[in-house]
């Protein structure tokens, strides 16, 4: 298949035979940039308004930071083939932690950090070790996993409070200017773009996660796993620590994602994240990952979490603000990202089978 | 002669334990065993009067069939569900509130406190049917003819389906004040057990009748096993997906209309939250592959009823309602493991071992 491929891409003429050539992950990663940017320059020329301040496309970043991350551990375990709904639960934990133990213990911001990765950690290692070793399927193991995770958010403390440790409100007010992206408002005065802390380390969870996945063997494991887990063990690779593994990045980028989604809000609430395992399966899907494993890209999975956040700021302000409105343009955008999957792909199919 | 009245008592505990309903009612046993040795107190079931003056049962137990109603309706159409597609619908709860917004909608007639019903209740159940039955297909042909997967494909409905209830009612919260309403979800004058328990048993015998007289259980058994050979077979396998949502969609309104019947209202962010995870739990904990293939209905209703037991005995013993997921989940946890088939070949080879250390002996 690679080979006709390459074929058609080398006599190709145009842009179609290109876009034939590409392998499912790279033609799914493709549509998703080029619909991000038609979304956002079609916002800049019709609508102008905010959307025309660099600031507007930095503060999707400062708010989906958290989202970003998770949705990334949520792309790998879909592209080794599983599912994992705990992240928003995890999330919910680890702020829940982090604020008591800041606020009512006393902690030093550090060691909070710490604490959220251990509770990832755990949930990661625990749940990875149940759907690896013992063949659950990971829906439920997950499904448990979100259940204990909220429970255990209101049994650690029941009522949702804002956490007033000085260093960590420090930390949370450190902005990071982008040079030369400012702007100037109605008083005349410049006003420097900035981003969060946690765009930074969003930003860099992106880039190691591209890197392990594209040019590291323990990436490409995780391709070969999801793609076909038979041949992937006759290529002599440990499926059950891969599967694992997957489970425990998941886990481990569900702890950073919580911090710094608490570092993004400052408190702690057994509401905070609710459905965010959704928007992160969501943003995975319109990045080209594909739930049947072995197609995926976390670079897609980015931009997949500025579409969806770009859609919804198109829609606020174009008028349609009541709240019900974020809920369904969210899932029509889903539906016919899932559509235009479905047909890119059966198209492929037939025409690989053709050939 | 001792000894082969214990081979034959071994071999009825085995056809007992490889029965698929032995997990279910052994949880649903040690439930009970449980809760007599905590407080018997559990068990008793007294008449009383409501604030209307009608006989009623209360009691834990009363509870537990009372509240398990419609997580006993959801359980059969996401049986059906997943043994046909080998995935699971997520849209559940978010469908029962569409379905329970429209037959508010259709008795209130965009009057949000109507002194009187605006149409026949049976007029608003049947509009409501319809509509979930259309969503049911929408997620339908998602996953048969667009092949997506169906936890994916539902995840639309998930997303929007709260938002379009809200939408549906112009996001105002109708109450309506007709007690002849309430009585689909409380109790009808003269007859003290609650009326859901009455919808649930109804529900059971009409998909009871459907599968012994029909092929449903057959070919959507076939379908779920093995797609490709299911067609070369003459089925037509996308549209018994389609008809397997369709008819979730069916139980979907049955229970949004006990569920908004039970509060003669609806608040659109928590009604039938979670519910969905409980409808598949009890599916998994009646002991049915969640990869599809063949099912069985009454292990899958009394699984429903296992957790709604669950869920009684955890509020009895003080747990509030937010941190009961956190139990629930250790629950669910030990039960998928002790089912886990890895788990039990491990136990087999240690009965055997034992078995065969005994013979050398």
């Amino acid at each position: 298949m690679a080979k006709t491929d390459k074929s058609n891409a080398s006599t190709g003429k145009g842009l179609g035979a290109k876009l034939a050539g590409m392998t499912d992950t790279n033609l799914l990663l493709t549509i998703t940039i080029a619909v991000f940017f038609l979304l956002y320059i079609g916002a800049m020329v019709f609508l102008r308004s905010g959307f025309l301040k660099p600031q507007t496309f930095f503060n999707i970043l400062n708010a989906n930071a958290a989202l970003i991350i998770l949705a990334c551990g949520m792309s790998l375990v879909m592209i080794t083939g599983g599912i994992d709904i705990s992240v928003g639960g995890v999330t919910a934990l680890v702020s829940m932690c982090c604020a008591v133990y800041l606020d009512y213990k006393g902690g030093n911001v550090f060691m909070a950090a710490v604490i959220a990765i251990l509770i990832g950690l755990a949930f990661g290692a625990f749940q990875g070790a149940l759907v690896a070793y013992l063949d659950i399927q990971p829906f439920i193991v997950t499904l448990a996993g979100m259940f204990f995770a909220r429970g255990m958010t209101t049994i650690v403390n029941t009522s949702p409070f804002n956490v007033e440790n000085e260093a960590f409100v420090a930390l949370k007010m450190t902005r990071v200017n982008v040079p030369g992206l400012g702007s100037v408002n109605k008083l005349g005065k410049y006003v420097p773009a900035y981003v969060e802390i946690g765009v930074l380390v969003a930003l860099l969870v992106v880039i190691v996660m591209f890197v392990m996945l594209r040019w590291m063997k323990l990436g490409r494991n995780f391709y070969a796993v999801g793609g076909n887990k038979q041949s992937a063990l006759m290529l002599g690779i440990n499926v059950k620590r891969t599967k694992f593994l997957s489970h425990l990045i998941c886990g481990l980028l569900a702890g950073i994602g919580g911090f710094v989604y608490f570092l993004h809000v400052g408190s702690g609430s057994p509401s905070h994240a609710s459905g965010a395992e959704m928007d992160a399966i969501a943003s995975s899907i319109i990045g080209g990952t594909m739930l049947t494993g072995g197609v995926g890209n976390v670079l897609g999975t980015f931009f997949g979490v500025l579409s969806l956040n770009t859609i919804q700021n198109i829609v606020s302000s174009v008028g349609f603000d009541e709240a019900w409105w974020t809920g369904i343009t969210k899932a029509v955008m889903l539906c016919l990202f899932l559509v235009v999957q479905s047909v890119v792909m059966s198209v492929r199919k037939k025409r690989n089978a053709a050939n | 002669m001792a000894n082969s009245e214990k081979t034959s008592g071994a071999g009825f505990l085995k056809n007992l334990v490889r029965n698929q309903c032995f997990i279910p009612v052994a949880a649903l046993l040690l439930l009970a065993v449980f809760n007599l040795i905590a407080d018997p107190s559990f068990f008793r079931i007294t008449l009383g009067y409501n604030s209307a003056g009608n006989p009623v049962l209360s009691g834990f137990i009363i509870d537990i069939i009372n509240n398990g109603s419609e997580l006993a309706i959801l359980a059969i159409g996401m049986t059906l569900v997943t043994a046909a597609s080998g995935g699971q619908d997520i849209s559940v709860g978010a469908a029962i509130a569409i379905a329970g917004s429209v037959v508010l909608r259709v008795l209130c007639g965009g009057n949000a406190r109507p002194e009187t019903l605006q149409a026949p209740i049976i007029v608003a159940f049947l509009v409501a049917c319809v509509v979930a039955m259309l969503f049911g297909a929408f997620n339908g042909v998602l996953v048969a003819y667009f092949k997506i997967q169906p936890m994916i494909a539902t995840l639309i409905l998930y997303t929007a389906g709260r938002s379009i209830a809200a939408w549906i009612n112009n996001n105002e919260l109708p109450v309506i004040s007709d007690p002849k309403f309430a009585y689909f979800g409380g109790f009808i004058p003269g007859i003290p057990i609650p009326t859901p328990c009455f919808i649930a048993i109804a529900c059971m015998v009409v998909i009871g009748i459907v599968l012994k007289v029909t092929n449903l259980r057959l070919y959507t058994q076939a379908v779920g096993i093995n797609q490709s050979s299911s067609k070369l077979n003459g089925l037509n396998p996308e549209m018994i997906k389609v008809l397997a949502f369709v008819i979730l969609g069916l139980c979907v309104a049955v229970a949004g209309l006990i569920k908004v019947s039970r509060v003669s209202s609806i608040n659109y962010s928590v009604i039938a939250k979670d519910i969905e995870m409980d409808a598949i739990l009890a599916v998994a904990l009646g002991g049915n592959a969640l990869s599809g293939g063949k099912f069985n209905m009454a292990s899958s209703i009394i699984g429903a009823f296992v957790i709604q037991c669950l869920t009684t005995t955890l509020y009895k013993f003080g747990v509030s309602s937010t941190a009961l997921p956190a139990y629930k989940a250790v629950v669910v946890i030990l039960l998928v493991v002790v089912s886990a088939p890895t788990v039990r070949e491990y136990f087999n080879k240690i009965t055997q071992k034992m078995k065969l250390s005994k013979e050398v002996a």
